[in-house]
């Protein structure tokens, strides 16, 4: 009994302590981020956003959680039930465990597996079956509608965010995310892969749902997209879900081009623990300005039309990041550079 | 040469990058919110808001009943039934208002000839039920009561103009 609750027991509560401290802080983000999102686009307008709720207006998050847990879940008589129920669950659920194998400091991750950028866009693929059977379980044309389009979208913007990867991939050698943070020790890559990084950047907004390639819930033609059907719990795990995976992206993004938790410069005034809070407060903080180009972007963009969507993604992304998904490895290779080579 | 340029223009995302730039200088302005229910826009003497059934300094009604708001109502909101007072007076006996109905539009406020009934800057008299915007002569008078001060002023300023 004692070696069972050693070799099984401990870790589990380990493991689950681990989850929760990136849960419950990830949800609170989520829920500020909501409240970022309307300040920043209220800024935008020169508007004030919302201010009445409490300080500022910090509890607005709260309150409109408050409203939705108060709501009633409807069913559509048409929807089937089962699927209809499930598909705001498995978004929400990926867009949570695809933290998993992200770095938050040297060693400071919950599985530090060797293919972490593949599960992470295994992951962020999977999105969209959450949202196919949102739009077909709920038995509406609009939903259904959007649910294509999301599906369509998602899937072409996968390939160049595929292509961008691969070139990272290239200067790092390692699949695994905490080596490739320590590949940008020298200069990050956001740099040296600078069309690459406004590619990912710009793919990771098609991928997420966000404006200005939003018209998979274009109000004024689809109401609201794959999830008009839904209320209550069921729309706000849709809600929590979209927004958890924006935070997601900013933390690819981080990863991949901005250098992860290194500080710029490698400036490093603290060892020890605070050194780890220094680390992280730099990823934290490469994440929010990620976030904030989020919104940045959704105060200044109008919606693309879907042609114009689907134009940019086939037929400038696609050629574009494989050429230099081409030039990139053939300056590794032509300069010694290739990871392994030398 | 042209061609280059395009698109150097467009690889260089200069569009996107001017239309960034000029929401992230808007977001360093001063917000142009009123604060609502803690601050309110200005209002012009003519505003057309609640109605009023105005009083004479001594207490007596103005409105003699000839109807000639009930007349003019484009939406026929107004309702008015009179008979002689004791003292001879000519009165009505009922003004009712819908305000359901009422347009806004101030041709009762015009068309009276003794200022009795007019809208008021009054704006914030939403009701849960329909029935509380059905006003009768009892509200409407008490309107007046309460708004007199503010259209008293109103009238003065705007007589100028009339």
């Amino acid at each position: 009994m004692a070696d069972f609750l050693r070799n099984f027991g401990l870790p589990t509560v380990i493991l689950v302590a681990e989850i929760l401290a990136i849960i419950v802080p990830l949800l609170l983000a989520v829920a500020y981020l909501t409240f970022a999102e309307r300040k920043v686009l209220a800024a935008a307008q020169l508007r004030k956003g919302p201010n009445v709720v409490g300080p500022f207006g910090l509890f607005q998050p709260l309150a409109d959680g408050l409203k939705l847990l108060m709501k009633e879940t409807v069913i559509p008589t048409g929807a089937n039930r089962g699927v209809f129920i499930a598909a705001p669950i498995l978004t929400f659920v990926l867009s949570l465990i695809a933290w998993a194998v992200i770095p938050f400091d040297d060693g400071m991750v919950i599985a530090n597996i060797n293919v972490g950028i593949l599960y992470l866009f295994a992951i962020s693929s999977l999105g969209v079956y959450g949202i196919i059977m949102a739009g077909w379980s709920s038995n509406s044309k609009y939903a259904f509608l959007g649910a294509l389009r999301a599906a369509a979208q998602m899937v072409s913007y996968e390939v160049s965010m595929g292509f961008v990867m691969v070139s990272v991939l290239l200067c790092v050698g390692s699949l695994n995310l905490s080596a490739i943070v320590e590949a940008q020790r020298t200069v990050w890559f956001a740099l040296p892969l600078l069309p690459m990084f406004i590619v990912f950047f710009i793919s990771t907004l098609a991928e997420t749902n966000r404006s200005p390639f939003d018209l998979v819930e274009g109000e004024s033609e689809l109401v609201a997209g794959f999830f008009v059907e839904y209320s209550s719990m069921t729309f706000a795990l849709f809600y929590l879900g979209e927004y958890a995976n924006m935070i997601l992206m900013s933390a690819m993004t981080t990863v991949l081009f901005l250098g992860g938790w290194l500080a710029p410069f490698g400036w490093m005034p603290f060892t020890g623990a605070l050194g780890h809070v220094w680390s992280m407060f730099w990823f934290f903080a490469k994440i929010a300005f990620v976030l904030f180009c989020f919104l940045w972007v959704r105060a200044t963009m109008p919606r693309f039309r879907y042609d114009q969507l689907m134009r940019l993604g086939w037929k400038v992304f696609l050629p574009l990041s494989l050429f230099w998904l081409v030039a990139t490895a053939g300056f590794l290779v032509t300069f010694g550079l290739l990871p392994g080579q030398g | 040469m042209a061609t280059m340029d395009r698109n150097a223009y467009s690889l260089l995302l200069a569009e996107i990058t001017s239309g960034l730039w000029l929401t992230l200088k808007y977001m360093f302005k001063q917000p142009v919110t009123v604060n609502y229910p803690y601050e309110k826009g200005p209002l012009s003497p003519r505003f057309r808001g609640e109605h009023a059934l105005r009083r004479y300094a001594n207490g007596e009604e103005r409105c003699i009943a000839c109807k000639l708001c009930e007349a003019v109502c484009p939406a026929l909101a107004i309702t008015i039934e009179a008979e002689p007072r004791d003292d001879g007076s000519r009165r009505t006996t009922r003004y009712d208002i819908d305000m359901t109905k009422c347009i806004y539009c101030g041709f009762c406020q015009e068309a009276c000839p003794v200022d009795a009934i007019v809208e008021g800057p009054n704006f914030e008299f939403a009701a849960e039920t329909r029935e509380e915007l059905f006003y009768n002569k009892e509200k409407l008078l008490s309107n007046g009561d309460r708004w007199e001060a503010e259209i008293a002023n109103n009238i003065a300023l705007d007589a100028p103009y009339r």
